[in-house]
């Protein structure tokens, strides 16, 4: 069947972005399957875009210097040819909202609306990293009460006494994240049934025996120390939540702004961990789709060019040896990992049947997708899904740069012996815990001299760089009012390696 | 679906997050303002600037590891190596280089980046803190006058003062609200009533009843009311009299060569650019002497050559002259710049002195004298030109006595702007440096 074509040449309006909008949600929703939040689409300028992009994407946020430092930086780079701007934004909210922009052709817009407000929009609706931690339905509400909140205090304060604040709450935002779901506080209903099941439980198996066996020796002061700790909920990795609950010297305002850089950063730690993932998922929706509306005569030939040459230049991955290689690119990452996945249900060979046992040959690729958008995120979806042979045509290889060694060495490529530790290697390089710092509050001494005590656990030697975590931890002592101290611990051995103390500012 | 269109919306959202930035980075931005405006022609001043900012002062810091003993590099692209082959390591790899996408950068160092200044940032960073000096700001203060200005419409004035049009409008507005009828209503109804008696008609006294209640209304809603007045207000402010002249005295004598002309341009240029901007009107007299004075255009002072010998005391002459004909010192605030390479006539240096001393310095707010000399004077580590020029010990003694006298060396381009601070920088902060 063929259907009329939705435009054509480059133009568009509204009715057209209407019928492109129509035209792809169908295909969507009836063939792929896809399961999204209501779209809303706007457009706007290439300088809203730039505006947009300095504040992490987020059409509205509160003021601060990074910012217009950030702008700065893209604008400069933009006005200089050097890289055009992205094509689209899209925010995890319901209604997802994409942003285009005005200056994009037709088939441009169709290509955005496929990617972003259909591919994104599902992969945020199913994802279990976002559903866990970010709430679609209030962002866009709490951001703006964000920005009143922190520009009435910047009126009630002054500009430099929330500047200072902002800045120390930044500079700790990698520390201000929960990466496991904390305990939900009980309510007092709940409380007082556990205590009346517990009571039941030590009636029932009440022996007189156990009295007499001698218990662990514990030293008071051990005692004392360990339960200074648990009322702390010490150690404490999540730095701005401690800070916000427990600095002394904080006043209540500047308990809500940390608390508000600390929402927000846990807001976007979801879209850190499933970079790749959420790329693919777009990337390969686009692609189907768009092919889907080609083949339907929806779009003409020349459109269909257009887009895949954008497609291309997206998904572009340039070997290791090229002067523009700058990493793995996540869209062709991304994007050959479905596809893979799709040939494996498909069309299995041999190799892949002994690989992927559990979807090899199911036949439905679109169901086995779905799936794993819902329940990876990229660490595991590399670990899980890279297969033999998307190893083998990338020409992926594993070098070890160990710097007591005069050579860097080859340690595997992509042979029979190497394809599982290239995949438990590269899916290493996009575990959150392999390449944050992993600094914990370990102790406080609230009755003394209110040190903070961190701990910094060092793994393969990678202590922490000297200039940037002294400034840190000067903000944090500033926060804190009181001494800071953070030991480097070695891992494995337990050794103190390093020790930084600050003492915060006077005043 | 929605479809929104944004592209109305006010843009330039950054511009407060701008600003914030500028505030933060002022020194920066202050050093790369300096930087940049020092080979600039002076005309492109007023334009706006492309700084560049080192990233180094606005650096946002996070926790980061070091690069650690031992690093995993995935890449793409293998040709030919083989398990256990080794690798040269690669010469002056950066960090982050080949890291393995996004993920586990090192430190990375960000680069210095271009910033775009619009004109009024770039003027007001250029030429913040400087400021005429203490002597000519008590004197602006003391002849501010009052003013008068519009400031609406207020009820009550003085009949000059009566806004007709506004109050015709609110008495016009107050007869249709209240329902006054019209003059031809009544004209109308009186023609009725006339043609009704005429005819000796039962209507006519209906309608002499209905012309009745017409009149009577319409004398009770009278046409203009004392409510409808409107007067115009005036209000007072202050109205500061900042009149300046500011006279450019340059030695164009043959012994001035292009630099020193160049430089004593940039100067004046520096000078004109900074009193615009702080007063409404600043008149320019350009005086220029061999040894002979005269009065000559802007063209003329910068751009044409003469030869002849040295005298300053002319050109001091020549300025007395100008302010005797045109600027009452009583009203206006008198500068003066003097570039001179400081060749003068030995015999002419007492005169020079004396005018300067007991004539022109008690007129003026300020009088700066640069010295000008050539590009390599400093450079060889020598005290610039020959040793001290005959003008600029007969003005040493001058500085000692008068806060009113500054004077300063240059011998290059880049300098000038420094110098030109020292001259006019605030006088709480008073440099102890001298030439």
């Amino acid at each position: 069947m063929r259907g009329e074509l939705l435009y054509e040449g480059k133009d568009w309006d509204f009715g057209t972005i209407q019928r492109i909008h129509d035209a792809v949600a169908d295909i969507a929703h009836k063939e792929l399957g896809l399961d999204t939040f209501a779209n809303q689409i706007e457009i706007i300028t290439a300088e809203q875009m730039l505006d947009a992009y300095a504040s992490t994407g987020m059409p509205l946020f509160y003021k601060h210097w990074s910012f217009g430092k950030r702008f700065a930086q893209h604008e400069g780079i933009y006005r200089m040819g050097l890289q055009g701007l992205a094509y689209e934004i899209v925010i995890n909210a319901d209604p997802c909202i994409s942003y285009i922009m005005e200056e994009n052709s037709a088939t441009m817009q169709t290509l955005v609306i496929a990617h972003a407000a259909f591919g994104h929009n599902h992969f945020f609706k199913h994802n279990y990293q976002f559903r866990q931690w970010t709430d679609p339905e209030g962002i866009l509400d709490y951001l703006s009460f964000a920005k009143a909140y922190i520009a009435n205090c910047e009126e009630r304060y002054g500009h430099a006494e929330v500047e200072r604040l902002l800045d120390a709450a930044h500079a700790l935002m990698p520390q201000g994240i929960d990466r496991y779901p904390r305990k939900r506080p009980l309510n007092l209903h709940m409380e007082e049934k556990r205590e009346q099941d517990r009571k039941e439980e030590r009636e029932r198996v009440y022996d007189d025996l156990w009295r007499t066996v001698p218990g662990r020796a514990h030293g008071a002061k051990q005692l004392a120390s360990d339960k200074r700790r648990a009322l702390l909920g010490l150690p404490q990795e999540n730095i701005l939540y401690f800070l916000e609950k427990a600095a002394p010297r904080l006043r209540p305002w500047q308990r809500e702004v940390l608390r508000i850089v600390r929402l927000i950063a846990q807001y976007f730690y979801p879209q850190q961990q499933t970079k790749v993932m959420n790329e693919g998922c777009a990337t390969y929706c686009h692609y189907r789709l768009l092919g889907r509306l080609h083949e339907t005569g929806r779009i003409d030939d020349g459109s269909f060019l257009e887009f895949l040459t954008s497609h291309t230049n997206a998904t572009r991955q340039p070997f290791y040896d090229s002067p523009s290689y700058n990493g793995v690119n996540p869209y062709a990452l991304g994007f050959d990992m479905m596809r893979d996945i799709e040939r494996i249900v498909r069309e299995p060979t041999e190799e892949d049947r002994y690989w992927f046992p559990e979807i090899a040959g199911t036949g439905d690729a679109m169901e086995v997708l779905r799936h794993v958008w819902a329940n990876y995120r990229d660490d595991s979806f590399i670990a899980q899904f890279l297969s033999p042979r998307l190893i083998r045509n990338w020409r992926l290889f594993h070098v070890v740069d160990d710097r007591e060694q005069p050579h860097l060495e080859v340690s595997s490529i992509h042979n029979e012996r190497g394809y599982r530790d290239l995949r438990r290697s590269l899916a290493a390089q996009y575990d959150v815990g392999g390449y944050a710092p992993d600094i914990q509050i370990v102790d406080v001494d609230l009755a003394g001299n209110r040190k903070l005590v961190l701990h910094h656990r060092v793994r393969d030697g990678k202590m922490l760089e000297l200039t940037n975590a002294a400034m840190v931890l000067g903000h944090l002592a500033n926060l804190w009012g009181y001494e800071v101290l953070l030991q480097e611990i070695d891992a494995g051995t337990e050794q103190v390696l390093k020790e930084h103390m600050v003492r915060p500012e006077a005043g | 679906m929605h479809i929104v269109d944004r592209r109305l919306n006010p843009g330039s959202k950054s511009f407060a997050n701008r600003q914030r930035f500028l505030r933060r980075a002022k020194d920066m931005v202050e050093k790369a303002v300096r930087e940049a405006s020092k080979d600039r022609a002076i005309g492109d001043l007023e334009s706006p600037g492309e700084i560049s900012i080192p990233s180094e002062g606005t650096r946002e810091p996070t926790f980061r590891h070091t690069q650690g003993s031992r690093r995993d590099l995935v890449l793409p692209g293998n040709k030919d190596y083989v398990e256990g082959d080794l690798i040269e390591r690669p010469r002056g790899e950066g960090e982050g280089e080949g890291g393995g996408g996004q993920v586990g950068r090192g430190d990375g160092q960000e680069d210095a980046f271009r910033f775009i200044l619009s004109r009024d940032e770039f003027l007001s960073i250029f030429l913040d803190d400087l400021e005429l000096p203490d002597l000519a700001k008590r004197r602006v203060a003391q002849t501010e006058k009052e003013g008068l200005r519009r400031a609406g419409y207020t009820t009550t004035g003085t009949p000059a003062n009566l806004a007709l049009h506004r109050t015709l409008q609110t008495s016009l507005s107050r007869r249709i609200a209240l329902k006054r009828p019209k003059q031809s209503t009544v004209d109308d109804l009186e023609r009725r009533l006339a043609e009704a008696q005429s005819r000796d008609d039962a209507e006519s006294e209906r309608l002499a009843a209905e012309l009745e209640a017409l009149r009577n209304k319409r004398s009770r809603i009278s046409y203009l009311d004392p409510i409808d007045l409107r007067y115009r207000r005036f209000e007072r402010f202050p109205k500061p009299v900042t009149q300046a002249v500011m006279f450019c005295l340059m030695d164009v004598s043959g012994s001035m060569t292009e630099h020193m002309k160049d430089l004593a341009k940039r100067f004046f240029m520096l000078l004109h650019v900074f009193l615009t901007r702080r007063y409404k009107r600043v008149e320019i007299v350009f005086i220029r002497h061999t040894d002979r004075a005269g009065e000559v255009d802007e063209d003329t002072f910068f751009r044409s050559a003469e030869t002849g010998g040295t005298m300053v005391s002319s050109a001091l002459q020549e300025m007395l002259k100008v302010i005797r004909e045109r600027y009452d010192p009583g009203v206006w605030n008198i500068y003066a710049a003097q570039a001179s390479d400081g060749d003068n006539l030995s015999s002419d240096n007492p005169q020079t002195r004396e005018l300067l001393q007991n004539q022109i310095l008690p007129l003026c707010q300020y009088f700066a004298y640069v010295e000008v000399s050539g590009p390599n004077a400093e450079t060889h580590g020598y005290v610039p030109h020959h040793g001290q020029s005959s003008l600029w010990l007969t003005y040493a003694a001058l500085q000692k006595e008068s806060e009113k006298f500054q004077m300063r060396r240059v011998s290059r381009r880049e300098h000038i702007y420094s110098v030109f601070r020292q001259l006019f920088q605030r006088r709480a902060a008073k440099t102890a440096e001298v030439g």
